[in-house]
């Protein structure tokens, strides 16, 4: 009895020991990364940990409210990078969560996109805090069935013709949504900038989106809640991200998106690195490595968004048929000019010299009090 | 050492031998430290962060004392409303599992054989296996505007319930998902009500309303409330039902608390969370009060 619990415990020891010993091995290190889900696929993580020893271990977030405080958890020394998207990378930048970057090692960072080189969410005063990644539009879904006429602006989902079928995502950044819309048709109010809102303007914002939450069947939290709500008929016209409308197509569902004639704004999300990590080597082989055309292409026709190295389209089309042009990787600059990027909204005013706007915290707290 | 004259050495377990309290104390002090330090003092930190504030800009802890949380709850009306929705749906999920719960224990204590009481049995218990995040999935194929709810109403030519992401089904779901905890304790209760009580009542001429009435109901009563304790508390924190089969104005006070947890926003979020335990609290009081913990 004694020698077989003493063999049971030899076995398991042996067990434990095997898996560290093949860690162990690889000399590059390991990088502990928050991502969103679909960021790190096998298909692109394990030709990178083969190639450079670096060991991936990854940690899926929900929200960018979840990203930030995942980065600053345990002083910040739990994580090595972070794939922060426009509306979490200033809270990073400025709670010096993340570290400045050099793009000259970065060898593909000069076949970016103009726009995506040095985007205000994650270049402060010239300083490059990460190097840009993937972006999408937040586009106008609608069931092509029931939806009669086409819609062609933003108003379809402020206006109670679609009661009760419509759906917003739930996340404080929205405010921006009705902000857009606002400065496209109402001049009065003065708005430059959807992020940059002073108390007045922020609320005829909110005021605007008091009006439309009885118009609402479900804030939804998760793409996955969208795709249901339309499959079902409970919504047919809301706010939505190209993903979804992919997903609905795909399922044969009747949907169409579209930017409406008032622009949309959009996600660029920017891979940071932890100014705490001890890995640095790593993450700029990682920061390389995701940069290049394949695995941009890889990533943007996997997850369905836009690769911000111009480079990325032929390889794109070869993995999926017309998905360049189906995400929009070749559009003129015109098409980028009606999307307003997510960013962090802080108290210091962009477009003038006073710190009288409204920051995150004041959105987060409006959002839910006008959830209720 | 100096000699102690006649003193024997005794072993050292006569001390414990001659001082019982203190056996006691020695088989106690695991479990109560654990439980100070566990459940204690979790709960004195989270009034503690209430008192503190988050640094907007970095998002760390500042740690001055302050009421604004508190404050703010207090003077912001979509918080009460909150507040109000999550208690209302924890009594109506309360009142809906004991209305349910009754007949069936009763049946289940009193009427049913050995052999089918064990059936009904697992068949309370069954759901608990299954995640219960399936469950509440489930629910959504059930509830959807294109569920088996509506398809089967179209069917018998009725119009469609309407129902879909309101709180009337995170009302039905929490009910469905909470019942077995009501079963339990009521079953409990029945069962251990003798006989001869029930005979005593129908020989002084009770019938059986009034013996329902009088002699079953009261005697029951601990179990309801020591089940009512379960489906009230198990409503007034959870937030992942609300969030799947809510609508627009489904929030509960688990879901602001866990928006405010994942945005950096921990002093708000315990200040919040005080609520529940207040209610709580309030709660067990009335329920010692008619007895539920000599039921459990």
């Amino acid at each position: 009895m004694k020698k077989g619990l003493w063999a049971a415990i030899a076995v398991f020891a042996a067990v434990l020991a095997f898996p560290a010993a093949g860690v162990s091995k690889a000399e590059g290190g390991t990088l502990n990364m928050i991502a969103w889900e679909g960021y790190l696929q096998p298909q692109w993580v394990n030709p990178f940990e083969k190639a450079t020893g670096c060991q991936i271990h990854p940690k899926y977030a929900g929200s960018s409210d979840e990203m930030v405080t995942l980065m600053r958890s345990g002083g910040g020394n739990q994580y090595d990078m972070v794939s922060a998207s426009g509306d979490a990378s200033l809270r990073l930048i400025y709670g010096k969560d993340v570290q400045a970057v050099d793009p000259s090692k970065v060898p593909d960072f000069k076949n970016f996109g103009k726009a995506f080189q040095s985007p205000p969410n994650n270049t402060v005063n010239g300083k490059h805090y990460g190097i840009s990644l993937q972006w999408g539009p937040n586009t106008l879904l609608y069931n092509t069935k029931l939806v009669k006429p086409a819609p062609t602006s933003w108003s379809v989902i402020y206006s109670s013709k679609y009661k009760g079928k419509i759906t917003v995502p739930d996340n404080p950044i929205q405010i921006a949504d009705a902000a857009l819309y606002l400065m496209k048709t109402n001049s009065a109010l003065k708005i430059k900038d959807p992020y940059e809102l002073t108390q007045s303007q922020f609320n005829a914002v909110i005021d605007l989106l008091k009006h439309q939450k009885p118009l609402v069947k479900k804030y939804w939290a998760l793409a996955s809640d969208e795709i249901g709500l339309f499959k079902n008929g409970d919504a047919v016209v809301g706010a939505s991200w190209p993903y979804q409308t992919n997903t609905l197509e795909a399922a044969g569902a009747p949907v169409k998106d579209l930017i409406p004639r008032e622009g949309a704004t959009g996600w660029l999300d920017t891979w940071m690195v932890s100014s705490h990590t001890k890995n640095l080597d790593c993450a700029y082989k990682w920061l390389a490595y995701v940069s290049t055309p394949k695995v941009q292409a890889e990533q943007a026709v996997y997850f369905g968004e836009t690769p911000v190295n111009s480079k990325a389209c032929p390889i794109m089309n070869k993995l999926a048929k017309g998905s360049c042009a189906q995400y929009h990787a070749n559009a003129p600059l015109k098409y980028f000019k009606q999307i307003y990027f997510w960013k962090t909204p802080i108290a210091q005013c962009g477009w003038s010299t006073q710190s009288n706007c409204m920051d995150y915290t004041k959105w987060q707290q409006a959002w839910t009090q006008l959830k209720g | 050492m100096r000699p102690t004259g006649n003193r024997v050495r005794r072993p050292r377990g006569g001390a414990l031998w001659r001082r019982p309290w203190l056996s006691g104390l020695a088989l106690l002090a695991p479990p109560v430290g654990a439980f100070v330090f566990v459940y204690i003092a979790a709960l004195v930190a989270l009034f503690i962060t209430a008192l503190w504030t988050v640094n907007a800009f970095t998002g760390e802890l500042v740690h001055t004392w302050t009421l604004d949380n508190f404050s703010q709850l207090w003077n912001v009306e979509a918080y009460h409303v909150i507040a109000r929705r999550t208690i209302g749906i924890a009594a109506a999920v309360t009142i809906t599992d004991a209305v349910i719960a009754f007949p069936f224990a009763y049946y289940m204590a009193r009427l049913a054989t050995p052999r089918t009481r064990a059936v009904l049995f697992v068949l309370i218990l069954l759901p608990l296996w299954a995640s219960y995040l399936a469950r509440v999935y489930a629910w959504r194929l059930i509830l959807d505007n294109n569920g088996v709810l509506n398809w089967t109403l179209e069917k018998l030519g009725l119009p469609a319930a309407g129902i879909s992401y309101t709180n009337w089904s995170v009302w039905i779901v929490f009910s469905y998902i909470w019942l077995p905890f009501m079963v339990l304790p009521v079953y409990a209760a029945l069962e251990r009500i003798p006989h001869s009580y029930i005979e005593a009542s129908r020989d002084l001429g009770g019938r059986g309303f009034r013996t329902l009435r009088s002699v079953i109901l009261p005697l029951a009563l601990p179990g309801i409330v020591a089940g009512s304790i379960f489906t009230f508390s198990l409503t007034l924190g959870d937030y992942i039902t609300p969030l799947l089969v809510g609508g627009a104005s489904s929030q509960l006070i688990g879901n602001v608390v866990y928006d405010s947890v994942n945005s950096s926003q921990l002093p708000f979020a315990s200040a919040f969370a005080t609520v529940p335990v207040l209610v709580m609290g309030v709660y067990l009081l009335i329920a010692r009060r008619l007895g539920a913990f000599e039921a459990l």
